[in-house]
């Protein structure tokens, strides 16, 4: 497979009778009002059949939720046409709405009713009939697992609950076809799971037909077949195997040689130009090489590092298939160097404690994070990882304990230690209309840098973070990843020792979380220490120590391969990080040294 | 028959869930019924243009019996609250002080002059700042001294005051109660925002909320989401208003002189030109804080100034006039007033009540053409 030239259609010709969704040339223009229109789709063309999950995958903007929604008559095609069961989505709507379960992003559930409520609200929508009602709540309640919760209002579920609430509102009516748009997108890893396991079975046993956007490239793997958008245009189509066939021999796995971080092979194999893609997993290095990379060359310029095949995944076909001018630059080295030797403390914490009232939302929470490192804190939500958070920043006081920042007591001197840190939000927390120009300009004075050195740091940001572009275009209106970036220059203006970073890559597509995590890595080589918060498992791999947190308590704490390890059994010998997250939220297993973690579960979370 | 029952059906679903919110979410009940307390509390009380116990400086160089018997009148007079000084200097460090809005001052001739038939004048300095109870100062103070000079007259003494003393009545009904005329156009008032606010605001939820994308996806006909977004808010909408009018009658003691069956029947009226209006908003705004501006520019602030409540419109300039005939609460204020201080006065209600129901049924078939199942307008 060359990235030209998209697979041919998988579906055989005489199985035409099986094909409940067919796409057809379609294309789909948002008119802009001062900017020029944006082309969503481009003469798109695929179909999906009974019997099977059809995956619609590609990056933020690729036209994914567009497709889905037009499937679903919410929009009118451009050009082209959307036909499903046979009756055309832009003129046989209603008939359409009747046969297919859609399920929106937000899940499209009514927070103020509960969970029996919102589900008999779509059976009366859709017209269930009364006296099937009970058969079907019982069911999708059961499959669901919901059926302790049926008094209790959405508002008050946890989003993976929600979620599958929102899948039992879709499927009331039996839908003939399921639209999902981005169902997974930040909901923690055993819900993740749990969701695809319903989907999968709905598929076996009833036969429907599931179109499933996704930006997850792990998901992708589980479908039966795989449509790769890129920028409105299909760029390939076939089964997930037929994607990673031709990669086999192009992915590596690189072991750093002893006394080495497999972080700094990482940032060097990044630069490289035959390199598709670098990431950290299980504490090594993964590459996958352009088709005509001489692996020789490479070998040489990695020394006495270990270098394994690898078996390709969805996502290495993925990344070689995407253009590489449409990828994101590579950050280049840094100049800022924080000085002082790596085994300083640089964040001490001891016995930290915080109450909400009478609620415990941490309890007595001892560690320290060394200078340089990448420290990550884990946990699904209302684990007490962003409490934490606040406290360790300065926004928020600790109840009890002891908490230090670059040396300073925060209880005593948090301006000190803040003119130190710097904080990215987790939300988007820049002024939207202010200029990227302005809002620099903007926090950097509130940071305290004025005349000739916020010039020069202005002027670094933009080159860093290849801002130039965007300076004179409001905060609000920068496409994508763009806004994550003006954030983490805006965190970075003053040159602070430690970074933190809330969530900094939820909502943002694997090419720009490949760029970020490279950023990262930069920064903390030149000797910058970095503590995040992230619910993407695999991202754990590229920190240093972690902190694995359930209802404000310590589950695990070590490297990624100390927390891997608690995982391993023998039937799974090499667990992944998603694994030791489950295994652990299970209580299945827990950290030897210290007492039984309680078990997350989701119905007592806050 | 197949069709007929799933429509009822899915009507019935919708209203359910309508329902369910209102009761459940606090802030439809507070809009409903919190804000129309506090804003009938808050005007009913606070924006009566009546002045009662203006705190006045008195002066009084002469001192003797005939000017004691003057400033006794002001005493006596609820409006007045005498407060005697030494010297004008005194004074007008009380009203520099905010202490006194007025001076009310006699000079030391002024028993001489009235007595022996010449011209005795009583000075009274008012401060400005305020112009509308400026005036109604003037107005109390003349009223007083009429009295007086009236009382003098009858026992057969010299007013000395100029013959020309003005009888008048300020400004408004007999017993000066500005609250029996200002309570029934408030309620006006009231319904035009909740009903405009209710529909714009819930509708503008619905979309933040993502819950809108999952209802388009259904297969819910145009003319029931346009039922279920009504039906529900009509009613608590006409909750809130029945609430209204009964603390104006039991609390302000406003009369009410026309049919209960009348007030019903054009508060409907109204409500529903109201939650058309809002609806038709909602059709082209999807973010609830936009929604609460534009509700508020465009229907309180008109409702405001242009039904008449406030400001008389027959003084005011042609083409507000002109314009006000547009706004849906100048027909409810009239009906209203009537209403409650007249009766039921058919040849005044009925023609503004035809004009409601035009007005209702203008609004709620553009807001019907303007619901879309598609995500583009």
């Amino acid at each position: 497979m060359s990235n030209s030239s998209p697979i041919a259609p998988h579906h055989a010709e005489g199985a035409k009778a099986d094909i409940v969704l067919m796409v057809e040339a379609l294309s789909k223009c948002f008119p802009g009002k001062k900017t020029p229109e944006i082309q969503a789709l481009d003469n798109v063309s695929f179909t999906v059949s009974r019997n099977q999950v059809t995956g619609l995958v590609g990056a933020d903007g690729a036209g994914k939720t567009t497709l889905i929604r037009i499937a679903a008559g919410l929009l009118v095609p451009t050009s082209g046409s959307v036909t499903v069961l046979g009756l055309d989505s832009a003129t046989d709507t209603l008939e359409i709405q009747s046969r297919v379960g859609y399920m929106p992003q937000k899940f499209g559930l009514y927070q103020d009713l509960t969970v029996a409520e919102n589900m008999t609200l779509y059976a009366d929508l859709q017209g269930v009939p009364s006296k099937e009602r009970t058969d079907k709540f019982r069911r999708l309640l059961q499959m669901t697992d919901l059926g302790a919760y049926t008094g209790r209002r959405a508002g008050a579920l946890s989003g993976g609950m929600k979620q599958k609430l929102g899948l039992a509102c879709a499927l009331i009516k039996s839908p003939e076809i399921l639209l999902l748009d981005e169902p997974t997108v930040g909901v923690d890893p055993v819900s993740r799971r749990e969701l695809w396991k319903i989907v999968n079975e709905l598929v076996e046993k009833d036969g429907i037909g599931v179109l499933v956007s996704t930006a997850y490239l792990d998901e992708a793997e589980k479908c039966d077949q795989v449509v790769v958008l890129h920028e409105g245009k299909v760029l390939a189509e076939g089964t997930p195997k037929e994607f990673m066939r031709p990669m086999a021999g192009q992915v590596l796995l690189i072991d750093a040689s002893p006394g080495k971080k497999a972080r700094n092979i990482y940032t060097r194999l990044s630069g490289m130009d035959d390199i598709v893609d670098v990431t950290i997993r299980s504490g090594r290095v993964r590459t996958v090489l352009a088709e005509n990379a001489d692996k020789n060359a490479l070998a040489e310029s990695l020394g006495a590092a270990t270098i394994h095949q690898a078996n390709p995944t969805f996502e290495d076909a993925f990344m070689a298939l995407i253009p590489r001018s449409a990828q994101h630059h590579q950050p280049s080295p840094s100049t800022f160097l924080h000085p002082g030797h790596d085994q300083e403390e640089i964040v001490r914490t001891h016995e930290l404690q915080k109450m909400f009232g009478t609620f415990e939302a941490v309890k007595k929470l001892s560690f320290s994070v060394k200078r340089g490192e990448i420290f990550g804190l884990l946990g699904p939500n209302g684990a007490g990882k962003s409490t934490t958070f606040r406290m360790l920043c300065g926004l928020l006081p600790a109840s009890a304990g002891e908490i230090s920042v670059a040396g300073h007591d925060l209880r005593r001197a948090r301006a000190k230690a803040r003119a130190r840190l710097g904080y990215m939000a987790q939300q988007f927390s820049l002024y939207g209309q202010l200029t990227t120009r302005e809002n620099l300009s903007f926090f950097g004075k509130a940071y305290g840098l004025s005349g000739k050195l916020l010039k020069t740091r202005m002027e670094w940001a933009f080159d860093e973070f290849s801002l130039a572009r965007w300076a004179n275009r409001p905060a609000g209106g920068l496409p994508g990843g763009n806004k994550q970036r003006l954030a983490m220059a805006v965190a970075l203006l003053h040159e602070p020792d430690i970074l933190f970073l809330d969530e900094p890559t939820s909502g943002v597509d694997p090419f720009a979380r490949r760029e970020f995590w490279l950023r990262i890595n930069t920064f903390a080589e030149q000797g910058t220490t970095v503590v995040v918060t992230t619910h993407f498992m695999e991202e754990a791999e590229y920190c240093d120590r972690m902190l694995i947190m359930s209802q404000g308590d310590t589950l695990a704490f070590g490297t990624p391969a100390e927390i891997r390890e608690l995982a391993k059994t023998s039937g799974n010998p090499q667990p992944t990080m998603d694994d030791a997250f489950i295994a652990l939220a299970e209580g299945k297993v827990n950290m030897a040294q210290s007492a039984p973690a309680p078990p997350y579960r989701e119905d007592t979370l806050p | 028959m197949k069709g007929k029952a799933l429509f009822l059906m899915r009507l019935r679903g919708i209203l359910v869930k309508e329902t369910l919110q209102i009761l459940r979410d606090p802030s439809s009940i507070a809009l409903a019924i919190v804000m129309p307390m506090i804003l009938l509390f808050l005007f009913g009380y606070g924006v009566t243009l009546d002045a009662d116990h203006i705190p006045t400086a008195l002066v009084d160089d002469d001192g003797s019996a005939v000017a004691k018997e003057l400033t006794a009148r002001f005493d006596l007079s609820p409006n007045f609250e005498l407060l005697p000084t030494r010297t004008m200097v005194e004074a007008e460090e009380l009203i520099k002080n905010r202490e006194a809005h007025a001076i009310i001052r006699l000079q030391s001739d002024f028993t001489a002059r009235l007595l022996s038939g010449r011209e005795a004048s009583v000075q009274l300095i008012v401060n400005g700042i305020d112009a509308n109870r400026a005036r109604l100062i003037q107005g109390y103070a003349r009223a007083a001294l009429a009295n007086w000079s009236s009382m003098r007259l009858a026992r057969g003494e010299t007013a000395g005051l100029p013959a020309v003393i003005v009888s008048q009545r300020v400004w408004f009904n007999e017993s000066t109660e500005s609250r029996d005329f200002m309570v029934p156009g408030l309620i006006t008032l009231i319904m035009t925002l909740i009903g405009i606010l209710l529909t714009a605001l819930v509708v503008a939820r619905e979309w933040e909320r993502g819950t809108m994308e999952a209802m388009l996806v259904t297969p819910l006909r145009r003319i029931e989401i346009l039922i279920g977004k009504i039906l529900p808010y009509y009613i608590l909408g006409m909750l809130g208003m029945g609430m209204s009018v009964v603390v104006a009658i039991l609390v302000f003691q406003v009369p009410f002189r026309g049919s209960v069956a009348a007030l019903i029947l054009f508060s409907s009226l109204f409500m529903l030109a109201s939650l058309g209006f809002g609806l038709l908003l909602s059709a082209a705004i999807r973010i609830q804080f936009v929604a609460a501006q534009v509700s508020i520019v465009a229907g309180f602030l008109p409702a405001f100034f242009l039904s008449g409540l406030i400001f008389d419109l027959e003084s005011t300039p042609l083409p507000i006039q002109v314009i006000s005939h547009i706004v849906p609460a100048r027909y409810f204020v009239d009906i209203s007033h009537t209403l409650f201080m007249a009766g039921d006065i058919w040849s005044i209600l009925v023609p503004d009540g035809l004009v409601l129901a035009g007005m209702a049924v203008f609004f709620i078939s553009l807001a019907y053409r303007n619901i879309t199942k598609r995500l583009e307008k």
